[in-house]
């Protein structure tokens, strides 16, 4: 589920900031996210966490959107793959 | 591409003009565009556009209205209601004689029953609500306080609230956020175009094959109804 987890959400930042294709496979877990690419504004972010949602099928709280998650790719892979967890035992 | 003024209903005296971009001769027929809403439609506008160019090129001319307290709209948007929009796209769809009407995400919503109609990614009200929401909550969230969707709802129910710059009135809150679209109308799902939903980017962008890929659905589609 890691590995899936990994690539599906490769791919929807791919979808969400209109990257080249491939390019989201060099993100590395430090990659900067929310702060460092300024097209991700609140709007974008609240379209990525949907569309993470949908395609991961997992719920996101508001109250679990904060700024460290999405700091960096590896935060935002790593609650990513928690919800999915968390999601499965449920 | 003309822009051209409609006659619009108004909350109350006489009818105001809104404008419509309008493109084609129609020797293929006329579709009204009713556009995606709020971000996404800024998100999917030149997407729009670049559909209707090729449906100009099959002949299909397309008809591109403002809504009511949109885009250059000079009605307030905080005064509007879905029941209202509906009631503008009926006159916009009768002013224009068009043989179909295209709803595209949110503007799904919009399609009027008694004309033949067709869905592009069609979305539910609550479903952009929610989005709406939560770039509020994020936004809030980054200027280092903190709001909750219930409280922003109950907020949004008494007063109306404004979600990422769109001031939104008590009463359309209230409604636009049972809407659903009709499900029995024919769909063009995103995942029969190529490439991902442009709604989603960050930014707005264009895919020029993805809307002459659009363009060819909906001609064809046209072309059915006429048989």
């Amino acid at each position: 589920m890691a590995d899936t987890t990994d690539l599906t959400l490769r791919s929807i930042l791919t979808d969400v900031l209109g990257l080249a294709p491939g390019q989201a496979a060099g993100f590395e877990p430090d990659t900067g996210l929310f702060g460092h690419l300024p097209e991700l504004d609140s709007m974008a972010v609240a379209g990525l966490l949907t569309e993470i949602e949908d395609r991961l099928g997992i719920l996101i709280d508001d109250d679990e959107i904060d700024g460290e998650m999405l700091e960096t790719y590896g935060a935002l892979l790593a609650f990513a793959q928690a919800k999915r967890a968390q999601a499965a035992k449920a | 591409m003309t822009p051209v003024l409609w006659p619009c209903p108004t909350f109350k005296g006489p009818s105001a003009c809104e404008y419509a971009l309008c493109l084609g001769n129609g020797t293929a027929g006329r579709v009204l565009i009713i556009p995606a809403l709020f971000d996404e439609g800024n998100k999917l506008r030149r997407f729009t556009v670049e559909t209707m160019r090729a449906l100009a090129q099959a002949g299909i001319a397309s008809v591109l209205p403002d809504l009511p307290g949109c885009n250059e709209s000079l009605q307030p948007l905080e005064t509007q209601t879905p029941a209202r929009w509906a009631e503008a796209i009926r006159m916009c769809a009768a002013h224009f004689e068009v043989d179909l009407v295209l709803g595209l995400r949110g503007g799904a919503l919009f399609t009027p029953a008694d004309l033949p109609a067709l869905h592009y990614a069609p979305t539910s009200g609550a479903t952009i609500l929610r989005q709406l929401l939560r770039a509020r909550i994020v936004s809030a969230r980054e200027a280092g306080y903190s709001e909750t969707r219930d409280a922003l709802a109950a907020l949004a129910l008494r007063d109306g609230i404004t979600l990422t710059g769109y001031r939104l009135g008590a009463r359309f809150f209230a409604q636009f956020e049972t809407l659903t679209p009709a499900p029995d109308t024919p769909l063009i799902e995103q995942a029969t175009l190529p490439g991902g939903g442009l709604w989603r980017r960050a930014e707005p962008s264009e895919d020029p094959t993805q809307a002459r890929a659009l363009a060819h659905m909906v001609a064809d589609h046209l072309a059915g109804l006429a048989k």
